[in-house]
């Protein structure tokens, strides 16, 4: 009610109130950088206060096309060879010039960085050499054909060589060999000001853990003058309070309000922007013979058969899922990836029919259904765990009994890839924003040796789909590996071997004199944060 | 006196010891670190160096010995999650658990123990027995619950207070403390009120249920009789003999005023170890919680020992038959 | 009481033809004359017979998910089911569970977590208790400082780290709560035991060269009772909100047997945006219990301790 009087105000006096507003922005955040160092850990919540700071050599928009970054332009030489053109006139925070050199410093240093929980060393082992044609020129040579190194290159944040206390020649070799580092800062060093230099439009200023990390304008950023003067970012991570701090005016803007009080933000006068995010939450099944957690159904596994799988996928109602515990801020899913991400088909949702599930079931010889563990982890995912009980629900009606497993994520994760659960609910955001990643990692056959199918808990296997997804993701052209990527996925989906479910929505709520372009990827990025109007 | 301290002491350290094993060994049996850390895109070959790098391919008692051989140096391992010293992350947060506890305590006595006097003095009054009731109130509701409702209804429907979060911070001492400014002290007053509630209607009990066994004894009987005035008798008896239960509860609650700031550091969003405990359990991160609890666990013994050593200054008695014992 | 010399050394503890008035009776009869506390055992006893006959004074199973339509799901109080006709008098949750029905399943699970585990850590604690009383010495000195070292460290603190390892579970809970709660009764039982164990009347039993077990039990025992009770009534209460507290956090109970506390916590995502049925009615089931147990054990102790009764 006091927002509502507000933005009332604000819109009488609009130009008077502007110019104290469009100094300072704050952001309540739902989760808490770990650290400052740009290379140290591969998470959501770190890259997306670091992209402030840092920059890369090609840059993604909010639909995950890829763009130009540090890099302006690059081509494919041949099939494992890449020359990209480097920015000109640009600069690092403390006032040393950008060049190739900085790059490939910043490569190297990816498999030094210490106790990295998850380093970003997938996105630079596939680089064999990287040389510097001159100071604004790169190659980069790949160890096999990767169509998706553009995409990539936007993991690897660029940070100063001279900075870093690098010497005058830096060499590339291979899985950390490179020459002439010096001595390489570890991540708690980036928590000074002092070491994390980046090129980005802001600097950071300060950085106390558990409680805030302020960046300031950047004044010489190539892009031009940042549009805040400084930018505070709060961690809040109980949702019941970052929706206050946004009520009382404590932040700007809030990333993921509970989807529950965003009609009481709106009553508020404040302005909601939401976006289809590349997040996929879907059931996955066991099958394979042996699967445990499965009662009444004899000695064979049921969900071997694709009669059962199609019908657990047509006894669940998404539509009501959506509307009644997502509020209608997620869309039913029919693929991996929602169209028109890249590689995606088009394919219908579909149709919540529980008569032909039921005929299903009792074709596949069950027609008294049988009982089933779902596992499904309850602190990860929008309303994660009543998603859950809701599909339990829906299955109980075709006969099918569940039992949900709810477990904080921690556990789930290490028990889902203990291949503990017969069936479990989980999700996938597509990093590079294409149908490959999904694929690759969900339902591709489950190979120690060459890193196929990691997250492949369900071990479905399709040997004819992992050939038509290795020849996709090896083909730089790029109508033909959409149309390779779109026939894996119809190849999985017409088995039923992974069950989509729905594509969650991002949503974040300001200030109604607030901007912000949603973005595809989940990440809330002060840089894209702009006054309204 | 000198054999029980140094008897005292030595249980002391043989508890942290033996709570040292279970607490290592409880934490690190369980889950994979890994599974939860990595990019799920990881291949084999990568979650198995980071396994490796983590130190989690060896044995669990190689990873134990290692643990007890740094913990003796002071280190507690490294944090999985910030790769900084795991001690160093939870000192950071000390002080705002540190100043919420205290504050709730200082609430807790400074109202506690008039209030329970009072309705011990005056069993059968009204004011007696509006305390009485008040406190089985605040004894029975559960933390959660309190904090939920005084977020409802001075945060959301009054507006008169921040709901959650530290607020701004001022140094003192050379710590960062929030009660010196007037941000710092509204974002402080609803969790400390919500942490010293419970306490509070503890205290009040005992000292109501202390004053009435006091007010029977023959020499309050005496000294009443004598025509001593009622405000005297109760400063001068009543109030020292509650001493002694009232300095156990300070010492013993302030140890579960730390472990029970977990709940409202949740509720309220607080930056304090107990809401870094919870991040770090969903997240194991093994090293923040095993040093979590060995820090607690040592300040815990430290108080017990401490007030032990009060104890027994206070009442003679006491150190008798421990030292016979 | 077959054993005609043992009953004549029996301390007050034991009803015989010749006295007038049991303990047991006094007690009785000084309880009723405290208003408050006869209101509270009343409601405890009415809430206890809630949960208890709850299959059949439920209107809907929430447990079965089959009974359940996500389409009822968020309805206020007082809204009819879109599929039955049912009228939902307190409203549903997301998952269209009828919140009556989920408070009256949900005071079952909250009361059987405590009374499990009340029975169990009584029984733990009490013959743990009288043995360190009976036997004394080193055992004694051993067994109470295992008993300080628990009962030093803060309740909530044990049981979140037990469960954060063990997972959710009521069976998981009732253990946490177990593991809390033991030393506390050790504790109880063993002072008041040693009080009696110095009396005559047991040095008698010896020379009688009766069993130890017998002494024990027999005689020692009866004597703690009515500390027991006190400590017993304060714990369950405690027991009850520890359990929620825990379901709370994230690590008590199972999302699908959920208890008063886990009703709470699922509602308390959706209280800023008033939908405040989900929460507050659980809250006020669960509070109501505490409060009448605590009503109840309150005045026990009054009465239980002549030296107070003025």
């Amino acid at each position: 009610m006091k927002a509502g009087k507000t933005s009332l105000i604000a819109g009488i006096f609009a130009l008077g109130a502007m110019p104290a507003l469009a100094q300072d922005l704050a952001i309540g955040l739902k989760s808490e950088a770990t650290s400052m160092d740009p290379q140290f850990h591969q998470l959501s919540t770190n890259i997306q206060v670091h992209k402030n700071v840092f920059e890369t050599l090609t840059s993604q928009d909010a639909v995950q096309k890829v763009g130009p970054g540090l890099a302006t332009e690059w081509e494919a030489v041949d099939d494992t060879t890449w020359r990209f053109k480097l920015r000109e006139g640009v600069k690092f925070h403390d006032g040393t010039d950008f060049t190739a050199r900085d790059v490939i410093y910043s490569f190297c240093r990816v498999p030094l960085v210490e106790n990295s929980p998850s380093p970003f060393t997938i996105y630079t082992a596939s680089i064999a050499d990287m040389t510097a044609e001159d100071d604004h020129t790169l190659i980069v040579r790949t160890e096999a054909t990767n169509p998706l190194l553009p995409a990539e290159l936007w993991s690897i944040s660029i940070i100063s060589a001279d900075t870093l206390g690098a010497e005058e020649e830096v060499v590339f070799g291979p899985q950390g060999t490179c020459e002439g580092l010096g001595d390489v800062p570890q991540s708690p060093a980036f928590n000074s000001p002092d070491v994390a230099v980046g090129t980005g439009p802001y600097k950071l200023e300060s950085y106390t853990r558990g409680s805030e990390l302020t960046l300031t304008r950047f004044d010489e950023h190539w892009g031009g003058t940042p549009a805040w003067e400084r930018v505070v970012m709060r961690p809040i991570t109980s949702d019941g309070p970052r929706v206050a701090a946004l009520l009382a005016g404590d932040v700007d803007m809030i990333e993921s309000p509970p989807i529950q009080d965003i009609p009481r933000l709106e009553d508020g006068g404040f302005k909601i922007v939401d976006a289809l995010s590349n997040r996929i939450i879907y059931l996955h099944m066991r099958q394979e013979e042996g699967a445990p957690g499965i009662e009444g159904a004899g000695d064979t596994n049921p969900l071997m058969d694709a009669r059962v799988r199609e019908a657990i996928s047509l006894s669940i109602n998404r539509e009501a899922i959506a509307e009644r515990i997502m509020g209608g801020y997620a869309q039913p899913a029919g693929e991996l990836l929602p169209p028109p991400m890249f590689g995606s088909s088009g394919r219908p949702v579909d149709a919540y029919d529980p008569d032909r599930a039921k005929e299903l079931l009792t074709e596949a010889g069950y027609p008294d259904g049988f009982t089933i563990t779902l596992g499904t982890p309850n602190d990860r995912y929008i309303n994660d765990e009543q998603v859950a009980q809701a599909v339990a629900q829906m299955l109980a009606r075709i006969g099918i009994q569940v039992n949900v497993d709810a477990s904080t994520a921690s556990q789930f994760f290490s028990r889902r890839n203990a291949l503990e659960f017969p069936i479990y609910m989980a999700g996938w955001g597509a990093s590079s924003g294409e149908m490959s990643s999904p694929l690759k990692s969900l339902v591709a056959t489950f190979d120690e040796k060459t890193g196929m199918g990691p997250t492949n808990a369900g071990r479905y296997s399709n040997p004819a789909m992992d050939e038509v997804l290795l020849r996709a993701m090896s083909t730089i052209d790029d109508a033909e590996r959409d149309s390779l990527l779109q026939e894996a996925g119809t190849m999985v989906l017409d088995d039923y071997g992974i069950i989509p479910l729905h594509y969650e929505q991002t949503v974040w709520a300001m200030k109604p004199e607030l901007d912000y372009e949603p973005r595809v990827d989940q990440y809330t990025m002060a840089t894209e944060v702009k006054p309204a109007g | 006196m000198i054999v029980y301290l140094v008897r005292r002491a030595g249980q002391s350290v043989l508890a942290v010891v033996a709570m040292a094993v279970l607490v290592f060994l409880g934490v690190y049996a369980i889950g994979n670190p890994v599974d939860v850390l990595i990019n799920p895109e990881a291949t084999q070959a990568q979650i198995a160096a980071t396994t490796q790098r983590l130190g989690l391919d060896k044995p669990l008692w190689q990873q134990f010995g290692i643990f007890l051989g740094n913990a003796i140096h002071g280190d507690l391992g490294t944090s999985f999650v910030y790769g900084r010293p795991a001690l160093d992350i939870i000192l950071e947060r000390l002080p705002a658990t540190m100043e919420l506890a205290v504050v709730a305590l200082i609430l807790s006595v400074g109202l506690g123990v008039p209030l329970g006097v009072w309705a011990g003095l005056r069993p059968h009054g009204l004011a007696g027995k509006t305390i009485m009731g008040g406190s089985i109130l605040g004894f029975s509701l559960p933390n959660f619950w309190q904090g939920m409702l005084l977020i409802l209804v001075f945060a959301v429907l009054l507006g008169w207070l921040p709901a959650g979060g530290r607020g701004q911070t001022t140094e003192f001492m050379g710590l960062e403390v929030s009660f010196l400014t007037l941000d710092g002290l509204s974002h402080l007053i609803l969790p400390a009120i919500n942490l010293a509630l419970f306490k509070m209607s503890l205290i009040i009990r005992l000292a109501r249920a202390n004053t009435r066994e006091v007010c029977l004894q023959d020499y309050v009987k005496f000294a009443r009789a004598k025509g001593l005035s009622g405000r005297r008798v109760v400063m001068v008896h009543v109030l020292k003999n509650i001493m002694i239960p009232v300095v156990t509860i300070i010492g013993l609650e302030l140890g579960s005023m730390v472990a029970f700031a977990i709940v409202t550091e949740t509720v309220f969003a607080w930056p304090g170890m107990g809401k870094l405990l919870i991040d770090s359990i969903n997240l194991l991160d093994r090293p923040v919680i095993v040093a979590y609890l060995m820090l607690t666990v040592l300040i815990i013994v430290t108080i017990n020992f401490l007030v032990d050593v009060i104890y027994s200054l206070l009442d003679p008695r006491i150190r008798l038959s421990e030292m016979k014992g | 009481m077959t054993n005609s010399i043992a009953s004549d050394l029996e301390p007050v503890g034991t009803p015989g033809p010749v006295r007038i008035d049991s303990p047991v009776r006094r007690v009785a009869k000084e309880f009723v004359e405290d208003p408050v506390a006869v209101v509270g055992l009343v409601l405890f006893v009415l809430i206890a017979l809630i949960a208890i006959l709850a299959p059949w004074l439920a209107p809907q199973n929430p447990y079965d998910l089959a009974q359940l339509d996500i389409m009822d799901g968020g309805l206020p109080p007082g809204e009819v089911s879109f599929g039955t006709g049912d009228t939902y008098w307190l409203g549903t949750d997301q998952q269209g569970r009828d919140m009556v029905s989920a408070i009256i399943y949900g005071l079952r699970i909250s009361l059987v977590v405590a009374t499990m585990s009340l029975g169990i850590a009584i029984t733990i604690g009490t013959v743990v208790g009288v043995t360190a009383a009976y036997f004394g010495g080193k055992l004694d000195s051993f067994i109470m400082r295992i008993v300080d070292l628990q009962l030093s460290f803060p309740a909530i603190l044990v049981a979140l780290i037990l469960l954060a390892l063990l997972g959710r579970g009521v069976d998981k809970v009732i253990l946490a709560l177990v593991i809390v709660q033991w030393a506390y009764y050790a504790r109880t039982v063993r002072s008041s035991a040693i009080v009696e164990r110095r009396k005559d009347y047991i040095d008698a039993a010896r020379c009688l060269a009766l069993s130890n077990r017998r002494i024990m039990f027999r005689h020692l025992l009866p004597n703690c009772v009515p500390p027991l009770i006190v400590v017993a009534t304060v714990q369950i209460a405690q027991a009850i909100a520890l359990e929620a507290t825990l379901s709370f956090l994230g690590v008590g109970v199972p999302i699908t047997e959920p208890s008063l506390g886990l009703l709470i916590a699922n509602g308390y995502d959706y209280l800023l945006s008033g939908r405040y049925w989900i929460s507050l009615f659980p809250g006020i089931a669960l509070v109501l219990t505490i409060i009448a147990i605590n009503l109840v054990g309150d005045r026990l102790r009054d009465v239980l301790n002549p030296r107070l009764s003025t």
